[in-house]
This record gives structure tokens, C-alpha cells and sequence, in this order.
């Protein structure tokens, strides 16, 4: 068995077989890969009996149940209009020059990918961003790059 | 018990009603109409598409009235400025969305999107166009169905369709907001994915978002090639309701019509699948009496039981997807489409003297999925492809459009021969239930002598819309060489519809049914409500097509398909005799194992 068909397996063994067991699978499948790979969505589809649509359909519809392969760690900067008028743009544009790509892009390294989000609910302290499950909020573009800088030095 | 009924009133009319009835369904029993689009009585209420809104008095806001069920004292308003306003918005939305291509349309005519457009009388648009351009581009991957997301308005009765009338769920609503979209497993395209071709999606897309593939300029070019001798077969069905796309009455049948205007289309040969469906009983028939001899006399544990039919096409992709431990339980025999077809570039080519390389056999099938079959590499069995295209009955039905042919008026004719002539059983392979009502026929009479016990030939348990029918024959005071089988009770069951079709081979699989012969079609009714036939359908519809058939049944002189003279002459002449050497080559196949995931 591969590594995927074996976090499958115990996903479903510690979730059941029931359709309501579905999101609680695809969501710790992303938390050990990071995105939801065609290979896990067809062992997934196996083991719920569904059809590799409906688990599509669903992982689809969510934007943090990714499809498409993400970094280690990835960074989401809320788009929406409170911290657009804080200046979510320029912490953007530090973060792009920092990690030399561009917003849906992940580092070479595989260690980084960026990210927007919508409202993330922090509007009262605005920018804000989202490293995996970390909430940083009142960002300037210098204090993103300090906290992004602590990061890449962990890796 | 009875149930409670509810009084109400819609459009000051009062209508008294079951309990749990929608106000959609009430307006209907008075003759109101309220338009629809993702609304289809095949399937559950989605109540998505808000073109059925009513006004209900009391009430802050517009109801769905598909949704909406009737309460006492209801007073219902379905022609108030605010109805009209509001539908009229949410056609323009809809179209604000949708590719309005119309006059390059396939569906030009036959779309209850354009058809509500008139309605309304919409005319400049109000709403920006947000059609995206990559949704322009059409999946035309599989030869049996298209999918063109630009005209997808995501009212989901295809999704709907394929998951509760099919249980294959091929489809399903992908992504969210203004991003959503109808999609395959990872937007793969059709040919690669567990769709089985049924095309019931398509008989119940309101739009051209989902459609057959269509070859008419294809056959159009081999009538018009001097050199090529095209014939064409047409399947049981498609004569009970060719008629409705072409302003006759649904249920009528029009056979001797439909032979005419082929005639008149070009076609060198009209020649009938009814003529295959026989000879595939008697090859079926056959299978089955050898299946059951070695598995009860020879103890022959390679034989598998119950055996399965063969005939349709869009159930045989299902298995060879979702069970394919199960295809050794598949009948061999091909389905009466591709026996026309080998047989058509081999014995009728002798007959006539003409180079199978220079003919060009045509099909019209009630179906979508035969597109499909007649591509599969396993029906190559004459040395060319056996058939080239296939038409689905709202094709032909444009084709006798185009040549100017005044269908009403056509008089009757007869099918050509040879492989022209039929018998009734042939005819009920259009219904579910008929094949195994056919084989029934055929072989009781081979094992007894006796016709089978049933008033005038009509083996009514088998009949009828049921989703899994079972019967069982008991065979007594059998010929000598069938003695295996005196006192033998036979076990069959029919399923049409791939959900009822998964029931079945589940009950199966876990043990908990057991049976000896098993009709399975594809689609709801059998081939009288297969994916290429009019649209559009339901119930009612598919009833009347189902009388159709047995009506053209009993108006037949032969009943039986071992009475078919032709069939007979056939194995005299060419095949040998059932399950021969000859059969075995050109009438025989096997299926392979696919992917479900």
C-alpha cells in the first residue's frame, strides 16, 4: 500500500464509511498532504463506495481542501475590503518579493505557497494573514516579512 | 388510510388536494401552467432555478412553488406583476450565464431555455454576459454525448439523473459561487470517466449543454456517394416514437411511415433490428438451455448463473466499470445492433454480390450508448467497422425534416429483405421485460414442444414499469433430451434503470437472490425511454410508447422469434445453427474490465 492509501485507510477506520465521514477524511488528508491528490480522492471514492465526482464535487467546493498540490506551508492573505484599505496589497507585494513568486505559486523548495483568502473575520485588525492555522493579524508589509523570515528559518 | 386533503385556492380557482401535494402539482390538476426548468418529474425537487415562483398570500417573499407544498386556506397567485417581473428577471440571469449561440445550437427549437426567452418575450439584454470563455470549450471526447458548459445553466437534473435513475454519478456539481460547474471527476473529459454513454442526462438537459454527438452529415455524404450501398436498420422503439418529433401523437405507431421516409432519405436498403433481435433470441435462448444443462447435468462449476442479457449497451459499460467480477455472467451474444452490422458485411453482402468495403450500414437507435458500441474494437467481426454510424431516433427525425419529407402523409410500407422480416417477439425487445418475455416465448417451446402457458403468448409478469419485476415458469412434461430441466421451476428477474440494475446485481453478489436469467436495460422503461429517443419524457410518455410496442406485437402474424422465416433461411444457408461455428465468429463477443475510480 502506498503512503496515501495507508492515511486513507486510517482515516476511515477512525471516521467510519458513512458519507458524513467524508469531510473529516479530505480535511486530514490536506492537514498530512496538503492537497487532496487524484490517488486520495479515488481511495477515498473506494472506501465511502461514492463516485470520484461526488468526492471531487465536494473537495471542489471548498477553497482550504486544495486539489492541487500546495507548499509546506502555506500563507493566506485575506483579499477582502477591510484589509484591502489597510493595505493588503502591499504586504502582498513584500511577501511576493521575499519568496520570489507570485500570488498561487508555491517556492521551488515546495517549502511555500501564497495564497489570497476571503474575509478571514479579523477586519477590526486588518491586514491580516493566515500561515497553515496561525491567525497574524495588523500586519504591515515589514512585521509580514519578519514573521514569514521566522518561518523560513525553521525549515 | 386516507389521506388528509387540503383546500386551497390558486388564481381565486379552489382545488382540493392530498396533503404534501406541491403547489406546482395542484396548479397542473387545474390546467395552470407554471414554466420549469430544474424541476422533471423523474426526479427529486431541487428548486434551484426560481422560474416556478408563484405569490402566495401572507407570504414576504415569492415561493418556489416546485418546492412549495399546499397548506389549508393557500391562496395562490400565478399571473401577478410581481410573478411575471420576477420570472422574466431570473430568465434574463439564467441567460445573463448561459451561451445564447441559438441559431448554431443543437438543441435550436427543442430548448425550454429559448422556449421560456420567447415566453417572456426577452429581448435586449439587461444583465451583463458573463458566459466565461474557457467554458466555450465543448467536450466532444466521447462519441456518444457532448458537454458544452457555456450553455449550463447548473440546474442539476443531470447530476440528479445520474446518481438516482443510473447510480453512476458520472456528474457532479463542482466548485461554488460564479465559479460552479457541472464536472466530471477533475474535469476529465467524458471518454475517460465512469459514464456509461445512457445519455439520460441529455434526454433531460433543459438547454444544449448536454447532447448526443450527431453524425448526420456523415450519413448525408455516404447517401450521396455513388459508390457506397448504405443500409439501415432501425430498432425496435425508435417506431413508437419517431412520430412525436414530427407532430404526431405520442404512442402512435408509425412503422410503415418510417420505412417510407427512409426510402425517400436515400437509404439503399431498409432493413429491420427487429430481424436481430430475433435471431438474438434464439442464440440467447440457446446460451442459456447449454448454461443450464453443464451447470445442473455436467456439475460444470465454470459456469456462471444467472445469466445476464447483453443488449444494452450503456448497462454493459456499467458492469464492465462496477462489476467486473461479474461479466462472466454476461451472454456472449452481441447486441441485435452489431449482429445486423456483421452480418450485414458478410451474409448480406454475399447475397447481394456487393464489396462489403463499399458498404455503409447506418443504425437508428433509441439510444446514445450504440454510438459507442459501434466503435468498441470487439465488433469488427466482418473485417471493416460492422456499423458506421449511429442515429439516434431525434436525428432521424431531422433528417426527414431536412429532406422536405411530409412525415403524415407518408403511406405505409414494408421493411426490404433480406434481414427485413421480424416477429413479434422481436419488436417487445423495445420494452422492459421484452427480451426476457421474447427468450421466454422461445425457449419453453424449444424444451416443452408446447407454447408457453401464458393467454395469447402475453407473459404479463414480466410487463409493466416496476423497477425490478421477478417471475418464475414452471417446466413440466419436457422433451426427451431437455429432461434435465422437467420439473425445473425457472427463476428470472428484469430491471431497467442502472439503479434498479445495482439492486439487482447486488442482491446478487451478497447472496440474498438467486435466479437463472436476468433482463437488464440500461434505461427507465427499457429502450422505449433510451437516451436518443424525443424529448421530452416521463411517465405517461414512456407508457404509451410501452402500449405502442405491444400493441405492434399483437398486430404481427408471427409472435415467436424461432417463426421468423428469414432467421430460419439465415441459419440454413449461412450460420449453421445456434451457437455454431459461424455464430461463435460473428455474433459472439466478450467484455472487459474498466476503471470504476
Amino acid at each position: 500500500m502506498s503512503r496515501t492509501e495507508n492515511l486513507v485507510s486510517e482515516l476511515v477506520e477512525k471516521h467510519g464509511r458513512s458519507r458524513n465521514s467524508l469531510m473529516p477524511i479530505l480535511q486530514g488528508i490536506v492537514q498530512e498532504e496538503r492537497f487532496l491528490s487524484e490517488e486520495a480522492m479515488i481511495e477515498i471514492a473506494r472506501e465511502l463506495n461514492l463516485s470520484t465526482a461526488d468526492v471531487f464535487g465536494t473537495a471542489s467546493f471548498y477553497t482550504f481542501l486544495d486539489t492541487v498540490p500546495r507548499g509546506k506551508n502555506i500563507i493566506r492573505v485575506c483579499k477582502t475590503i477591510s484589509c484591502h484599505m489597510k493595505g493588503k496589497d502591499e504586504v502582498i507585494e513584500a511577501l511576493e518579493a521575499l519568496l520570489k513568486i507570485k500570488v498561487g505559486e508555491t517556492t521551488h523548495d515546495r517549502n511555500f505557497t501564497l495564497l489570497t483568502a476571503n474575509c478571514l473575520g479579523w477586519c477590526h485588525k486588518g491586514p491580516v494573514m493566515l500561515i497553515n492555522d496561525e491567525v497574524y493579524p495588523e500586519l504591515t508589509p515589514h512585521k509580514a516579512c519578519e514573521i514569514l523570515e521566522a518561518y523560513m528559518k525553521a525549515q | 388510510m386516507s389521506k388528509y386533503m387540503v383546500n386551497l385556492k390558486i388564481n381565486n380557482i379552489p382545488v382540493t388536494v392530498e396533503e404534501g401535494t406541491t403547489i406546482l402539482e395542484a396548479a397542473r390538476k387545474l390546467n395552470i401552467s407554471i414554466p420549469t426548468l430544474c424541476y422533471h418529474e423523474d426526479l427529486s425537487v431541487a428548486g434551484n432555478c426560481r422560474v416556478c415562483l408563484v405569490e402566495v398570500a401572507g407570504a414576504k417573499n415569492l415561493a418556489a412553488s416546485c418546492a412549495a407544498p399546499v397548506s389549508e386556506g393557500m391562496e395562490v397567485n400565478t399571473n401577478s406583476k410581481n410573478v411575471r417581473t420576477s420570472r422574466r428577471h431570473v430568465v434574463e440571469l439564467l441567460l445573463s450565464e448561459h451561451n445564447a449561440d441559438c441559431t448554431k445550437c443543437f438543441k435550436n427549437g427543442h430548448c425550454e431555455l429559448q422556449d421560456l426567452a420567447s415566453e417572456y418575450r426577452i429581448g435586449d439584454h439587461v444583465f451583463i454576459d458573463l458566459v466565461k470563455p474557457q467554458d466555450k470549450v465543448v467536450d466532444i471526447s466521447s462519441p456518444s454525448i457532448q458537454k458544452d458548459d457555456s450553455k449550463c445553466i447548473r440546474c442539476q437534473r443531470c447530476v440528479r439523473t445520474c446518481s438516482e435513475l443510473q447510480s453512476v454519478s458520472a456528474l457532479a456539481v463542482c466548485y461554488k459561487g460564479d465559479h460552479q460547474r457541472i464536472s466530471t471527476f477533475l474535469s476529465k473529459p467524458l471518454h475517460e470517466v465512469v459514464c456509461t454513454n445512457c445519455g439520460q442526462c441529455v434526454n433531460r438537459c433543459p438547454t444544449g449543454a448536454l447532447t448526443e454527438r450527431t453524425y448526420i452529415e456523415e450519413v448525408w455524404d455516404a447517401i450521396n456517394d455513388p459508390t457506397k450501398h448504405v443500409v439501415v436498420e432501425t430498432a425496435p422503439a425508435v417506431r413508437v416514437a419517431l412520430g412525436e418529433d414530427l407532430g404526431i401523437e405520442t404512442g402512435t405507431r408509425v412503422t410503415g411511415k418510417m420505412v417510407s421516409a427512409l426510402r425517400h432519405v436515400g437509404f439503399d436498403s431498409v432493413l429491420d433490428t427487429d430481424f436481430t433481435a430475433d435471431l438474438t433470441i434464439l442464440e440467447e435462448g440457446n446460451e442459456l438451455l447449454r448454461r443450464l444443462k453443464k451447470a445442473l447435468v455436467e456439475k460444470d462449476e465454470t459456469v456462471r448463473l444467472p445469466m445476464f442479457t447483453s443488449c444494452s449497451p450503456g448497462w454493459i459499460k456499467f458492469i464492465e466499470h462496477t462489476y467486473s467480477d461479474f461479466l462472466p455472467h454476461l451472454s456472449t451474444c452481441k447486441s441485435p445492433q452489431q449482429m445486423f452490422g456483421a452480418l450485414a458485411k458478410t451474409y448480406y453482402a454475399q447475397k447481394k454480390n456487393i464489396n462489403a468495403k463499399n458498404m455503409v450500414v447506418v443504425s437508428i437507435m433509441p439510444c446514445t450508448a450504440k454510438k459507442f458500441e459501434s466503435g468498441r474494437p470487439e465488433m469488427r467481426d466482418s473485417g471493416y467497422q460492422d456499423v458506421d454510424y449511429v442515429l439516434t431516433t431525434r436525428e432521424l427525425a431531422m433528417m426527414i425534416k431536412q429532406a422536405g419529407i411530409d412525415f403524415a402523409k407518408m403511406e405505409d410500407t414494408a421493411y426490404d429483405s433480406i434481414m427485413g422480416d421480424s416477429t413479434g417477439a422481436g419488436v417487445i425487445f423495445g420494452n422492459t421485460g421484452g427480451v426476457m418475455e421474447a427468450a421466454l416465448r422461445t425457449a419453453y417451446e424449444v424444451v416443452t414442444g408446447r407454447e408457453v402457458p401464458f393467454a395469447n403468448l402475453n407473459i404479463v409478469p414480466v410487463r409493466g414499469m416496476e423497477g425490478v419485476k421477478e417471475a418464475k415458469v414452471m417446466i413440466k412434461d419436457v422433451l426427451p433430451e431437455w429432461s434435465f430441466l422437467e420439473g425445473v421451476e425457472l427463476s428470472v428477474a428484469i430491471a431497467h434503470g442502472l439503479a434498479n440494475a445495482n439492486k439487482v446485481v447486488q442482491a446478487v453478489r451478497d447472496g440474498k437472490a438467486s435466479y437463472h436469467f436476468i433482463e437488464i436495460m440500461g434505461c427507465p422503461g427499457g429502450c422505449i425511454g433510451g437516451g436518443g429517443q424525443p424529448i421530452p419524457t416521463n411517465p405517461e410518455i414512456r407508457q404509451k410508447r410501452a402500449d405502442a410496442i405491444y400493441a405492434e406485437d399483437e398486430g404481427l402474424p408471427k409472435r415467436k422469434s424461432h417463426d421468423n422465416p428469414e432467421v430460419l433461411h439465415l441459419y440454413k444457408e449461412f450460420l449453421g445453427e445456434p451457437l455454431g461455428h459461424k455464430s461463435h465468429d460473428l455474433l459472439h463477443t466478450h467484455y472487459k474490465a474498466r476503471k470504476r475510480y
